[in-house]
């Protein structure tokens, strides 16, 4: 595989005029990039000053919890002891569980709209989805509170536990807002975010590869599973990922359908918390200085994870692309 | 033969699946969407818009207070993170080698995937907490803070789609290289520009989680960007999950208004950027 020559000169061209304008720079031209370079450097700085500000305002609780803090599960304001495991445990679990429910769904779509849907229904579908992107999580959270409930605690909570109930994840009283509501709410929303990314990155495969895997024989259904979807893996991967960080952070609905309970139950049916959701619900309520540098300190993990979850992201997608490249060589 | 037969049967179920997930996922937003005009339609008035609330329990009254707040705390972040992100966008696309370049970009996808909330406590240790009550300035600087990346990243993608011979085409004319970059280049890019810097006002118009412990919400009218300020994301979080049906019936208003205003923003930014293409 050679690459194109094109490309190649493009990328010399800005370096050499880059350097023969460096040459002859003037005063105003100086200027130019000084305040360029003060506005470039002011998103670095403020986002040091965020993980200082993070961690000066969470030093009172780690120095009296250290790692433990991530362990304990007290929470209790008034006896000054806090533990944040359900909250990282709920954070983690409602966004396993919404990627659960959303990824099958939104990949189900964009396969669709991509592939299978009649011509005119594609941009008009595309469209909508990067609309119902910008519905605000409040709004989802509104919406979660008066419809999504009522018909969960009706109609799916019931047939669940009838059909399910052996299991301890579906026993136990219905309450309405719960674990389970929490994470279908977080799965609605981050479904458009899926969606769009997984359809952009089917749109990039070329044609080619689905021409020849039907000319092999292939059924449509076929193609796409062993020649469309390999091929885009890692820009899915990344749609996936992309989904989870939003699911890891997203506030309002799940602050508003979890319930807000600091335990750990096994039932899905049970309220549950996440750390997002404590902080938006305690931090303008919080009374003693403890209490505000535990919340920090949450905001902090969470953060924490975030990067993490980011950063893996990135090497899986790293890892994967570079996979696809070799398989791609050994064709 | 069978084989040939049984491997279309599975095609055409697993076209039926796709088809039941299309309905699955889209049944939600569509209703979403229609229950959010259903009843926020029916709860709109002249006076929605012009009055403020009443004490709790009456009926009427209205939210324009949250809307001259959303505004006021939307119109200050901007004022702020579109020029820092304009900026900052033009930088890494001016000088792509720099080591500058690198970190920037890497820390605004850092910033572009922490969560809101943590901006917020962000903006309260930083304000906050130094000023000792809330404010709405507060507010803004945690907005601005999430849109800087957005603006940043759109610049940055858009003066790098410029032709390069347009820059030869300014520098050989004797141009400097400042003008050529805001008078040629910027301006080419400017329509794109517009729409991303809407797209991402109209990103965090509907931020809730950033305001709840800075802005923190008033039931008064207030011009003041130094005091607490309602919003309407506030308003729909805290009429929804109060206990009073009229509460809830202001909270799917305000939810419509919020929404129209998300999506006017968002449509009209991408229909400026089409018309200005196809002309």
């Amino acid at each position: 595989m050679t690459s194109p020559a094109s490309p190649a000169v493009d990328r010399i061209a800005p370096a050499v005029t880059h350097r023969t304008l460096t040459g002859t720079s003037n005063a105003a031209d100086r200027l130019f990039r000084v305040v360029l370079t003060l506005a470039a450097s002011a998103i670095p700085v403020l986002l040091g000053f965020l993980v200082y500000e993070l961690y000066m305002g969470s030093r009172l609780a780690m120095g009296q919890f250290g790692f433990n803090f991530i362990t304990d599960s007290i929470w209790d304001p008034v006896a000054e002891k806090f533990g944040a495991f359900p909250l990282i445990f709920g954070t983690l679990l409602s966004s396993f569980l919404a990627l659960l429910i959303a990824v099958p769904l939104s990949l189900g779509v964009a396969v669709y709209i991509t592939e299978f849907a009649p011509k005119f229904l594609r941009q008009p579908v595309a469209f909508v989805i990067e609309l119902l992107a910008a519905i605000p999580s409040v709004v989802y959270g509104l919406w979660g509170i008066f419809v999504l409930i009522p018909f969960l605690r009706k109609f799916i909570f019931p047939a669940l536990r009838a059909v399910f109930g052996f299991l301890p994840f579906f026993q136990g009283p219905i309450y309405g807002p719960s674990m389970l509501a929490a994470s279908i709410i977080l799965a609605i929303m981050i479904m458009p975010f899926i969606m769009s990314v997984a359809r952009e990155v089917l749109l990039a495969v070329p044609d080619s590869q689905r021409e020849a895997s039907l000319a092999l024989g292939a059924t449509r259904w076929e193609a796409v599973i062993s020649a469309i979807i390999p091929y885009a893996r890692s820009g899915i991967f990344g749609a996936i990922i992309l989904g989870l960080g939003r699911a890891l952070g997203e506030t309002m609905a799940v602050t508003m359908l979890i319930g807000n309970r600091h335990e750990i139950a096994a039932s899905l049916f049970a309220p549950g918390y996440t750390m997002a959701a404590v902080i938006a619900n305690e931090f303008s309520e919080a009374a003693t200085d403890m209490h505000f540098s535990a919340l920090t300190y949450v905001a902090f993990v969470l953060f924490a994870l975030t990067i993490l979850v980011n950063a893996a992201a990135r090497l899986l997608i790293w890892r994967v692309a570079r996979g696809a490249a070799i398989g791609s060589k050994a064709v | 033969m069978n084989r040939r037969v049984l491997r279309r049967w599975i095609s055409n179920f697993m076209v039926g699946l796709m088809v039941v997930a299309v309905i699955l996922a889209v049944l939600p937003l569509l209703f979403i969407l229609f229950n959010l005009v259903l009843k926020g339609a029916s709860s709109l008035s002249i006076d929605f818009f012009t009055k403020l609330p009443v004490p709790a329990g009456e009926t009427g009254g209205g939210v324009a207070h949250a809307i001259v707040g959303t505004l006021l705390i939307v119109g200050l972040a901007s004022l702020f993170g579109v020029p820092l992100g304009i900026g900052a966008g033009i930088y890494c696309a001016e000088y792509p080698g720099s080591r500058l370049t690198k970190v920037t970009r890497f820390v605004a996808d850092v910033m572009n995937g922490t969560p809101s909330i943590v901006v917020g406590v962000f903006a309260w240790t930083w304000i906050v907490a130094r000023q000792k009550h809330f404010s709405a300035v507060a507010g803004s600087a945690a907005l601005a803070m999430l849109m800087i990346p957005m603006v940043m990243r759109t610049t940055e993608e858009l003066i790098k789609l410029v032709p390069h011979s347009l820059r030869e085409a300014g520098l050989a004319l004797g141009y400097p290289r400042w003008r050529t970059s805001l008078s040629i280049i910027l301006r080419t890019a400017l329509p794109g520009i517009v729409t991303g810097s809407l797209l991402a006002v109209a990103r965090i118009a509907g931020e809730t989680a950033p305001l709840l412990f800075t802005a923190l919400g008033s039931q008064y009218m207030n011009f003041n960007v130094n005091q607490p300020m309602a919003a309407l994301p506030l308003v729909v979080f805290q009429y929804a999950t109060g206990p009073y049906e009229e509460w809830h019936q202001l909270a799917w208003a305000s939810a419509l208004v919020l929404i129209l205003v998300v999506f006017v923003l968002s449509v009209g930014a991408r229909l400026a950027t089409r018309r200005r293409f196809h002309a």
